[in-house]
């Protein structure tokens, strides 16, 4: 089996234009599953629940499997409020990121998203109970540990790898780009609005490391698995997620399309998507190791 | 409010015990807890001595299982939990799904406690762990103001355990993992954030640079005291700015809020610091204990003591503290 490719949700905060854009060509591209909705900041309403839920049958009447995706950090009742509307939607399945969402799923049949923690077949068992369709890999776990975790995986439920994208490594209370401009979170102006795909933060050494994302932090690096989709098909992956970045998302399908046709060589692909990348690659946490090393890099220098 | 005091090992649960706490937590010397230091936490017999020690006294013994284990560690946890039941703990605090579940169906009678690594930070996500496991008290993570503390107490099927004290996670914990992205180790695979077995401090030309798995956190001048390179407590650059872009090195401390937290119907107050002294753990319980039945005898007229204070900042990392993401302007 092929796996089919998932475009994320937007983890940055774009304009509602932008997004609009953005979406009317990811309509046309090769993407099968497309995850929607704000999942950092409850404070980011360009688009509005009834738009993401508009844009979300839009992309369903193109022939897209549409998923709608929650708040990692629900604090105040207005963010239960809006969860629970998602939760209760009727029609598309929705992507939990917290396990409020996984309450307010029960009976319906949901994905657990990266910010669901789920690192064991027990963990994997008991939501499969409460209704689990797919799960994604937590982003820190190695291909070893997934293949142990296929061989545990329930009937029913499919997996998802986080295959391409800035990694999303914390949440906090506190507003990091608004801190970066001086400025308190409830006063935050949407500065994000400023970085399509964060602020990348550098070592007094100047080495690039982390990118703030408002409330997230992520990896400067950008995670990529193109090289490994052998290993990928090997473990029987059924969903492989591409996160949208600031620009040459449609590009970064592409080449994932190409080499899972078998038209593009892995290897070339992935040196052609190094080009694309706000700062470079990384793949350490699938091998097993430090999260921001790049183990081409690592065997060059061995 | 009960004084929930860490013991990282036997002398500082004695020192937690004799100064005032109403409950200890502690964990295995293994990986099976969030504080997996070196020479830190109790091999099986130790825990017997310190659980005979406080039951003697009246006082309650929680342990912290709040790790999340991998397929291939397993058979470890569930051993530790049957340990756990075995030792007849007051309670079990733990984080991952598949362990709270193997606790709840095989020792129905263990009272569980939901850890902070839960990542719990909602009344809905409470009723999840209350409906399936049946867990009698949530230690919330340290990203809620005040006001949304007592929202949420207000709706929490089971009585809410916060942190009164002690190292800040910025950061949502459970739900952290720059720690394994620099070093490969994390709270919720390993045990350890910025675990020691990855510093470097280096004297280089341009001052002591301390480094966590080869990344730069801080570089100090002469005569500035160097602190442990934490990740989220290191200088960076964004934009044209230097600057400690996550968090300063500072602790947290919430005496000055007691009696809000008494109002708000809060359970249990945590100090952090199961690998610090049994002096830290000694001053610590002793001012706390002192502040919770002064602000328990007259909440309106509470003030924090200048004496209690100086104690607390003493022993602060940086000696600084902050009120957190209690106190909104911080976030």
């Amino acid at each position: 089996m092929t796996p089919r490719l998932s475009l994320g949700p937007i983890l940055y905060y774009w304009p509602r234009n932008q997004v609009l854009d953005f979406y009317a060509q990811m309509a046309e591209s090769p993407v099968a599953l497309v995850y929607l909705g704000e999942t950092v900041c409850a404070k980011r309403h360009q688009m509005r629940t009834d738009d993401w839920l508009h844009l979300a049958e839009q992309l369903a009447a193109a022939g897209k499997e549409v998923v709608l995706s929650t708040l990692a950090l629900v604090e105040a009742e207005s963010d239960l409020k809006r969860l629970r509307r998602l939760c209760g939607n009727g029609r598309f399945w929705v992507e939990a990121n917290d396990m409020a969402a996984v309450r307010l799923c029960q009976g319906q049949p949901f994905v657990a998203g990266p910010g669901i923690n789920l690192y064991n077949g027990r963990a994997l068992a008991l939501l499969a109970r409460e209704g689990l369709r797919r799960w994604v890999l937590p982003l820190e776990l190695s291909h070893q540990t997934l293949a142990e975790m296929q061989a545990l995986r329930p009937a029913g439920v499919e997996t998802e790898v986080f295959a391409y994208g800035r990694l999303p490594l914390a949440y906090s209370a506190r507003c990091f780009t608004a801190r970066a401009y001086n400025l308190p979170k409830d006063d935050c102006q949407y500065r994000c609005l400023d970085t399509p795909d964060g602020m990348t933060l550098t070592t007094q050494d100047d080495t690039r490391f982390l990118a703030l994302n408002g409330i997230q932090t992520q990896s400067a690096h950008t995670f990529s698995l193109l090289g490994e989709l052998k290993r990928l098909r090997a473990l029987a992956v059924d969903v492989i997620r591409i996160s949208p970045q600031g620009s040459h998302t449609g590009q970064v399908i592409g080449l994932f399309d190409d080499c899972l046709r078998g038209g593009l060589d892995p290897a070339e692909g992935a040196a052609r998507l190094k080009k694309l990348m706000p700062v470079g690659p990384c793949d350490g946490y699938w091998h097993g190791d430090a999260g921001m090393t790049w183990r081409a890099a690592v065997a060059r220098l061995a | 409010m009960e004084l929930v005091c860490p013991a990282g090992n036997l002398p500082a649960l004695k020192a937690a015990v004799d100064n005032g706490a109403d409950a200890v937590y502690l964990g295995f010397r293994d990986e099976t807890n969030a504080r997996h230091f070196a020479g830190l936490n109790f091999t099986p017999d130790r825990i017997r001595q310190g659980i005979d020690y406080a039951r003697q006294r009246r006082i309650k013994v929680f342990l912290a299982l709040n790790t999340y284990p991998q397929p291939q560690g397993w058979t470890r946890w569930q051993e530790a939990v049957d340990q756990a039941a075995a030792l007849r703990v007051d309670a079990l605090i733990a984080a991952d799904l598949g362990v709270l579940d193997y606790a709840a169906e095989r020792h129905p009678d263990l009272p569980l406690h939901l850890s902070v690594q839960g990542s719990a930070t909602n009344y809905e996500a409470l009723r999840f762990y209350h409906e399936r496991f049946g867990i009698r008290r949530a230690v919330l993570p340290r990203v809620l103001s005040l006001t949304q503390v007592e929202s949420l107490i207000g709706q929490s099927p089971v009585p809410v355990e916060v942190f009164g004290f002690g190292s800040l996670c910025v950061m949502v914990e459970g739900r952290c993992i720059l720690s394994s992205y620099a070093t490969g180790r994390s709270p919720n695979t390993y045990g350890a954030c910025s675990p020691a077995s990855h510093v470097e401090w280096r004297e280089t030309s341009r001052g002591l640079e301390t480094r966590l798995g080869g990344v730069l956190i801080e570089r100090y001048g002469a005569g500035q005291n160097a602190g442990y390179p934490t990740l989220c407590k290191g200088s960076f650059q964004v934009g044209e700015q230097t600057y400690h872009a996550l968090e300063e090195p500072t602790s947290l401390n919430t005496l000055e809020l007691l009696p809000a937290l008494q109002r708000a119907g809060v359970a249990a107050i945590k100090i952090e610091g199961r690998q610090r002294s049994p002096v830290y753990v000694e001053q610590v319980t002793r001012v706390w204990r002192a502040a919770l039945d002064a602000c328990a005898r007259d909440p309106e007229r509470f003030h924090p003591q200048a004496a209690w204070m100086a104690v607390l900042d003493k022993v602060s990392e940086g000696t600084r503290t902050t009120l957190g993401a209690y106190d909104r302007p911080w976030q």
